[in-house]
């Protein structure tokens, strides 16, 4: 352990990997030294683990529906009671964890790479095209966020896929403003000058030299974003227009419950906390990320 | 709700340019923002006459309805018909109320403004305090623990507080007033002057509607205002850590002026003019954080008119209040912008 920690430690690494490692060893125990970060981490694994795992972890089934259990409180034989059609609630959470995951994870594919080349290719080339490409940027960014992603969802009518097309579309110009800044700083620096004499052409360097040197600010960036995602997923979701039923969406499962509100009080209440303690994870982590990846703070 | 952090914060700073270039900054960026509506009530449907009038509509409706909206012209002439539309005040008609959009959204928008004052108020005057403490005692447990809070008060979806609220609140103590904006007895007693119920029932000297009034806003601006409580509170903090580190503190604790004196006079004095910004920006998305609070409190304002249109399909005012709430986002940037260059003598 002790050689190894020298190892990483190496104020003259021997490779560029060894190099690499300690730089990652250093900013991991940045990062754990956090506790509210390592928090954060813990949770969002947590989620992976539950949702990949879900068939595991219950034996009921998320959309069996059994009326003569229906609006049953908390207790052995359903841990977190029963919705309005008498199916377990722990298991539809766990179940709806995926889509939660889903839902992320597709956004999250989506705007951070648009985001990313938009922001690279305006930064690095400049002129008009970086212009033109700002002020559409700037348009999307001067829209509510929750606001254009209902109206979206309107015209193309409700649905998850829909949600998400509607989520990714709001989501990319902040990352895209971003890349740009960046990429800013990093085109007047030496090894740019260098691939350019070694004949790379621009896009090329676009590609390989100046995007991967965006991706860590962008990735803290994204973590933080996450639970924004996440709370306006579950909005669309409330007001009927992500996940239809009988899919288990936390969202959907609060607006289910909420005629239930004051006497049954465990339907609404049980996916929101849900909703809670998932983004407060991505939160955590976010803000972790940014303490170690960000030196100015 | 997206304001996140110092990015968004930097982003507007960032714009601070000369008046010319930001004039035809803000015309470029609303001309943009009328681009976007126009795709999506137009370009995206399959069928936008039938998005507009409803399936319900009749065969003549349909009619009138797809001359009207200019639909056999080519698609850069609807857009200049729907431009010259938006700009003389027409945003058509709305089929859930039979009424123009924009009269609408003039009747229920002063509901929504009084909700996201009094939600800002409440940001501003528990943010800052909490701000400052975690500053002073960075690193400490007050700091840990209001940094825990001002987070979940990122992480809570606003409707699902909202009836945790109102379950625990209204239905289980009894402290508070349930939904809605007035008890149903008072109901249109005070005549409306300003459409803010709190200021016209104070004027009109009807205590008895001002104080249900109050009972009604109370929850739901405190729901509301948990996030921009966590924003500003969080943007204080930081902007008092630069601050605390500065010269002019340790000449001042020098000095002998009294701790106290030293943070909330001099320190917090110098980070009013970048709060400005960030209040002003809480307060955009305060509005639109109305949309789902007001669901839940079944308040009657310009959120829960746009839920209502939607569920409706009723796309006239869904863009509508699209466009409303973008044009006043663009103008709280334009106003922090404006009031940035006025109060601090080196943006001049």
């Amino acid at each position: 352990m002790t050689a190894m920690r020298a190892w990483l430690l190496d104020e003259a690494p021997a490779s560029p990997a060894q190099a690499a490692m300690g730089r990652a060893y250093v900013a991991w125990r940045d990062f754990a030294a956090n506790p509210l970060a390592l928090t954060g981490l813990i949770i969002v694994l947590l989620l992976v683990a539950l949702a990949v795992l879900a068939p595991l972890l219950t034996a009921h089934d998320p959309y069996a529906q059994n009326l003569d259990d229906r609006l049953l409180p908390p207790g052995a034989a359903h841990w977190l009671g029963t919705d309005q059609l008498g199916r377990d609630i722990l298991a539809r959470i766990l179940y709806g964890a995926r889509i939660t995951l889903m839902i992320v994870g597709l956004v999250a594919v989506i705007a951070a790479p648009v985001g990313l080349v938009v922001g690279c290719v305006s930064g690095y080339f400049g002129g008009w095209l970086d212009v033109v490409m700002m002020r559409v940027t700037d348009v999307f960014l001067a829209f509510p966020r929750l606001i254009l992603a209902l109206a979206l969802v309107a015209a193309l009518g409700p649905g998850i896929e829909n949600a998400v097309i509607a989520l990714a579309l709001t989501a990319w110009p902040p990352y895209a403003r971003l890349a740009r800044a960046e990429a800013l700083t990093i085109r007047g620096r030496e090894f740019i000058d260098a691939a350019r004499m070694q004949g790379a052409t621009a896009w090329g360097i676009v590609f390989t030299q100046v995007m991967p040197l965006c991706t860590s600010s962008l990735i803290v960036r994204l973590t933080l974003d996450m639970a924004g995602i996440i709370l306006i997923a579950a909005g669309l979701g409330f007001l009927g227009l992500g996940a239809q039923p009988p899919a288990p969406e936390w969202g959907a499962m609060i607006a289910a419950g909420r005629q239930y509100l004051f006497d049954q009080w465990w339907v609404a209440t049980m996916p929101g906390l849900a909703i809670l303690v998932v983004s407060l994870g991505f939160n955590l982590l976010g803000d972790g990320l940014r303490d170690v990846l960000d030196p100015r703070r | 709700m997206t304001v996140t952090d110092d990015e968004t914060f930097r982003m507007a700073r960032g714009r601070l340019r000369s008046g010319a270039v930001l004039a035809g900054s803000v015309a470029a960026t609303i001309l943009g923002l009328l681009l976007v509506t126009f795709f999506i009530g137009r370009v995206i449907p399959v069928d936008p006459v039938l998005a507009v009038v409803g399936d319900r509509a009749s065969a003549e409706t349909y009619a009138a309805a797809r001359e009207a909206m200019g639909l056999d012209e080519p698609l850069w002439r609807q857009f200049l018909i729907y431009l010259g539309g938006v700009l003389r005040g027409d945003f058509g008609q709305s089929v859930l109320t039979g009424r123009p959009v924009l009269a609408d959204i003039g009747r229920f928008f002063p509901a929504t403004l009084e909700l996201a004052t009094l939600a800002t108020l409440i940001g501003v005057l528990a943010g800052v305090p909490l701000g400052v403490i975690a500053a002073v005692r960075r690193g400490r447990w007050p700091d840990h623990v209001i940094r825990v809070v001002t987070l979940l008060g990122y992480s809570v979806p606003t409707f699902w507080l909202g009836m945790i609220a109102l379950l625990l609140f209204y239905a289980t103590l009894d402290w508070t007033a349930g939904p809605g904006r007035v008890d149903l007895f008072f109901e249109g007693l005070a005549q409306p002057v300003t459409g803010s119920l709190l200021i016209d029932s104070a004027l009109a000297g009807a205590w008895d509607v001002f104080g249900s009034a109050l009972d009604h806003i109370l929850l739901p601006a405190l729901v509301l205002g948990t996030f921009s409580l966590a924003y500003i509170a969080r943007m204080t903090r930081s902007f008092m850590i630069d601050q605390l580190g500065q010269e002019y503190v340790l000449a001042a604790r020098a000095k002998g002026l009294s701790e106290a004196r030293v943070v909330w006079r001099h320190a917090l004095g110098n980070t009013a003019i970048p709060l400005v910004t960030v209040v002003a920006l809480s307060y955009g998305a305060l509005l639109e954080g109305s949309v789902l609070t007001e669901t839940v409190f079944a308040w009657p304002g310009l959120g829960a008119y746009l839920t209502n249109s939607l569920l409706n399909a009723d796309m006239n005012a869904v863009l509508g209040c699209t466009i409303v709430v973008g044009i006043v986002f663009i103008g709280l940037n334009l106003l922090s912008d404006l009031l940035y260059r006025l109060l601090d003598p080196r943006a001049r």
